[in-house]
């Protein structure tokens, strides 16, 4: 069971990149984007994980009680920010794009340059 | 490129990069059995060097703050990009958009929802300060603080009231209100500088008990100035995004 959570990530990033592939849609696109990115937050939340340790908050439990990597959640937050702020350029493009062109199909939108 | 091909294009490539994937994570410690370093190196000094007992609000605004100046700066940088990319073109207007179903009235907003929105717009505030406020003691911050506090003004919009959403949070504002913000965050690590220490070094009091709100230095301080960056980004965004809804449904009628 060890391998289990990383297992997870694989799926949630296939998902995401079989819903980029096939998509129709570019909200629906963004959010697949969304998706890949997910797994990243899984990945860094499983590596940093410790058995039977707590959060590192020592708020309300003794100092230097065994808690999870600090490190790893700081980066995850990282990552939940930077995924905010491409969210909403592409959102912003996506935007455009439909002012543009009329359409939010990106096989049509291809078709358009073309 | 027909459907059908991309999807069989697509398994091949998915497969393959499932297999490296796997042998590359059958390679890591194992889930549960992190070995560190750095995670059990600042859990052991984290509380007695910064006061603070939220070990992941300490690395974000104490011992990574640097890369934090830099984060904030890419949500600082989105937004300003957004606001280019949907800026208003010359010659927008000239072209007349057609309303797809004009026989169809928009639906007024239902009074459940206008109800709950606005009973939970105060409470919401106080709930996104609360977080902004308390990074060096519970798991919050001003990241998360300033999500919250934007969602308030999301609520307003709910509720309805667009024009109340756009005079509570005029551009003009929301510019001063990032850019106080992101330059306080800056403006704090120089003044540990000017005080002679490396820059985003802690320069405050420290306070007596860990855990208090009054604790931990300047992580409190850089939090409250990420909590603004942040809402002011977000309402920014919204109300920009917003904004293009109502232009195209103004221009339909």
């Amino acid at each position: 069971m060890a391998i289990f959570p990383f297992v997870v990530v694989v799926w949630i990033l296939a998902v995401g990149l079989y819903g980029i592939v096939t998509s129709t849609h570019l909200v629906h696109l963004i959010i697949c984007l969304i998706v890949v990115q997910s797994s990243t937050y899984v990945l860094l939340l499983g590596v940093g994980y410790v058995t039977g340790a707590v959060a590192p908050y020592f708020f309300d439990v003794p100092n230097h009680t065994p808690a999870v990597d600090p490190v790893v959640q700081a980066l995850t937050l990282t990552d939940v920010v930077v995924e905010a702020a491409v969210t909403a350029l592409l959102l912003a493009l996506a935007v455009q794009a439909h002012k543009r062109f009329g359409t939010l199909d990106p096989h049509e939108l291809a078709s358009l340059k073309g | 490129m027909r459907p059908a091909q991309r999807r069989w294009l697509f398994l091949i490539g998915a497969t393959v990069l499932a297999a490296f994937f796997l042998w590359g994570l059958s390679g890591l410690p194992g889930f549960g059995n992190y070995p560190g370093p750095y995670g059990p190196a600042i859990l052991a000094m984290v509380v007695a060097q910064t006061h603070a007992t939220g070990a992941v609000s300490a690395v974000n605004f104490d011992y990574r703050g640097f890369d934090t100046v830099g984060e904030e700066f890419i949500l600082f940088t989105a937004a300003a990009g957004v606001s280019v990319v949907l800026r208003h073109l010359r010659g927008e207007r000239d072209r007349a958009a057609v309303d797809e179903a004009a026989d169809r009235d928009v639906p007024p907003t239902s009074e459940a929802v206008r109800m709950v929105a606005l009973v939970l717009a105060g409470p919401v505030v106080l709930v996104g300060w609360w977080l902004a406020s308390h990074a060096q003691a519970s798991p919050s911050g001003g990241f998360q603080g300033g999500v919250v506090l934007a969602t308030a003004f999301v609520l307003l919009y709910l509720a309805g009231e667009f024009l109340v959403f756009k005079r509570v949070s005029p551009v003009d504002l929301l510019d001063v209100v990032e850019a106080v913000g992101a330059a306080g965050f800056v403006a704090t690590g120089l003044t540990a500088v000017l005080l002679g220490m490396p820059y985003l070094k802690d320069f405050l009091p420290l306070g007596q008990n860990p855990g208090a709100v009054s604790s931990s230095g300047t992580i409190a301080l850089i939090s409250f100035f990420v909590g603004l960056e942040v809402a002011g980004a977000f309402v920014l965004i919204v109300g920009e995004l917003l904004e293009q809804t109502l232009l195209v449904r103004q221009r339909g009628t």
